[in-house]
């Protein structure tokens, strides 16, 4: 969004000519009209919706989900899925955009496409692929269950499942991040008798720290709310490893409106700040805009 | 790493001892928690019979279900296609109030996580609720129908075709539009010969995006829907069921079929983004 200024005089002046000929756009305006519509019914409404669903209750309501025990173990298994897959897969984003960034070799571009498969893989079938390795009748299931190692229905699966559906997030920001700084800065620490670690700390991590805050903010909000990987590995069992996403369908399924709106009133807020986030480090770091 | 003279007594082992730091770990994790999954899902699938992953794959069950992932899924690709370039356009050349905050909530599907997509699209959508409400009497139900699967699927693949039209339509030059407009083409022609064309690999690789980001989604859609096979039941749900019913063949065989449409999608993405380079490079 750094260049919303740019191609709005862009737009001012190429239109500048033909706009002076009519005087209200209609054209203009219909579409306009088209897209806030449009975007109303996909978007607006639904989102309003869970903010309107969860305070129908009233406080009582909210209090009623906030303090049952199953919805707190959800949100702690959540926090905590978060809180070991994020940190892993910053490393691993680091680590592969600095063995990636300003290089050259055969297959670069193909290990970058691999980095970016899991977003073209359901999650579905990323737990499925989960299941066949560690399940009781997978690959390493006999060699688990020798040793007492529970990885299905438990939280290293959930684990694995949201650090599949994450992986490239980081590395993906970071990446172009690296490319834009070079290597002259990196090159003159080194050569003025910096060792690896502190060229890394003192000059590349603070040239891509915006990038990484913005890769983080992304990952962070898709690994609390990864659901279909989770579900196919979690074994959805009530209090036990049952995540907030698997929390609201089940009390969606079992007709607890209130307790599913309470849940998805959490992670609506979630959404929201990291959209936040997101259009600050757009606008005041230049990010360019990235999906996912 | 690379000052390390190469001679002809090291081994092929001789780069993995020497990588550096930043190559072992990524390709550690890389075979740890993506090359491992991927490798144990088409391993089992090539120990299955032929004969068998045909039957299993052109199961009536699984075929209705690649109808309702596929068609359901492409609809709301193309659906988003011509919506998604009207967005983009509106959001690049004009000015207008809420302009920043429409914006910025374009990437909600990316933030909100998908249950509560599904949740609250389904309340909404169904008979009694704000928008199912006014369809009801026209005798058009949405939750628990297909309909429902393409509701969600809209909204989960809503931001692609904006977020890479956006950029092309920002770095459009305005000057080959006012030398057709000055020559007198009308307002159509210029936007179906001049501004149109530069614009369709972005469009195409935007509408590539979300139509795999439909095919692979679960979680909105399994909630809006009622989950009949032959009505509305999708590919992935199929999956989870075969697991629940400890069918791992089964479920293998439904998990290849999509992971290789998953695959094709992407190459089929690679290939019309080098097209669309070559022409507007």
């Amino acid at each position: 969004m750094a260049d919303s200024s740019v191609n709005q005089s862009m737009a001012a002046a190429g239109s500048g000519t033909r706009r002076t000929t009519s005087g209200f756009q209609w054209g203009k305006w219909l579409l306009v009209a088209f897209v806030f519509g449009y975007l109303a019914l996909v978007l607006l409404i639904p989102a309003l919706n869970v903010f309107a669903q969860a305070i129908k209750g009233g406080l009582p309501g909210l209090i009623e989900t906030f303090t049952s025990q199953f919805f707190l173990n959800a949100v702690k298994l959540t926090a905590i899925a978060t809180a070991i897959t994020v940190p892993l897969n910053t490393v691993f984003g680091l680590c592969a955009a600095l063995a990636l960034a300003n290089k050259n070799f055969p297959g670069r571009s193909l290990l970058i496409s691999i980095i970016d498969l899991p977003f073209s893989i359901s999650p579905v079938v990323a737990g499925l692929m989960l299941v066949l390795l560690f399940g009781n009748r997978g690959w390493f299931g006999p060699l688990l269950d020798a040793g007492g190692i529970k990885i299905i229905f438990a939280l290293p699966g959930i684990v694995m499942a949201t650090i599949f559906v994450t992986m490239p997030f980081i590395a993906r920001e970071v990446l172009p991040a690296l490319e834009e700084a070079g290597t002259q800065q990196e090159e003159a620490a080194a050569t003025l008798g910096a060792s690896p670690w502190q060229t890394f700390w003192r000059v590349t991590l603070p040239s891509i720290k915006w990038s990484l805050l913005y890769g983080l903010i992304l990952c962070n909000a898709r690994a609390m709310g990864e659901f279909g990987a989770v579900a196919v590995v979690s074994g959805n069992i009530v209090g036990k490893t049952q995540t907030l996403p698997l929390f609201i369908e089940e009390a969606h399924v079992q007709y607890n409106t209130q307790g599913a709106y309470t849940a998805a009133l959490l992670l609506a807020c979630l959404a929201v700040v990291t959209l936040v986030l997101k259009y600050l480090l757009e606008r005041n770091a230049g990010i360019p805009h990235r999906g996912h | 790493m690379t000052s390390s003279q190469p001679s002809s007594s090291q081994g092929w082992w001789h780069p993995i001892l020497h990588a550096s730091w930043p190559w072992r770990v990524t390709w550690l994790y890389l075979t740890l928690f993506l090359f491992l999954p991927i490798a144990a899902l088409i391993l089992k699938a090539v120990t299955l019979d032929p004969a068998e992953i045909w039957r299993i794959a052109t199961d009536p069950v699984a075929l209705s279900t690649y109808n309702v992932t596929f068609v359901t899924a492409l609809a709301a690709g193309v659906i988003n296609g011509f919506a998604g370039l009207i967005i983009a356009w509106v959001l690049v050349r004009y000015e207008f109030p809420g302009q920043r905050f429409l914006d910025a909530i374009i990437d909600l599907p990316f933030a909100l996580p998908t249950a509560v997509a599904g949740l609250t699209l389904s309340t909404i959508y169904s008979t009694n609720g704000w928008l199912g409400g006014f369809l009801e009497p026209f005798g058009i139900r949405i939750s628990f129908t297909r309909l429902g699967v393409l509701v969600a699927m809209i909204f989960i693949s809503l931001p692609f075709v904006v977020r890479t039209v956006q950029p092309v339509l920002q770095d459009l030059e305005a000057e080959a539009e006012e030398a057709a407009w000055s020559m007198g083409a009308s307002r159509w022609q210029t936007f179906r010969r001049v501004i149109l064309p530069p614009l369709m690999p972005a469009v195409l690789t935007g509408v590539a995006m979300g139509f795999s980001r439909a095919v692979g989604e679960y979680g909105s859609v399994v909630i809006i829907a009622g989950n009949i096979p032959f009505q509305d039941l999708i590919a992935p749900v199929l999956i989870i069921q075969r697991l629940e019913q400890f069918d791992y063949a089964g479920a293998t065989v439904i998990g290849t079929v999509l992971l290789l449409i998953s695959l094709a999608v992407l190459l089929v993405i690679n290939l019309i983004q080098a097209r669309g380079r070559r022409f507007y490079g």
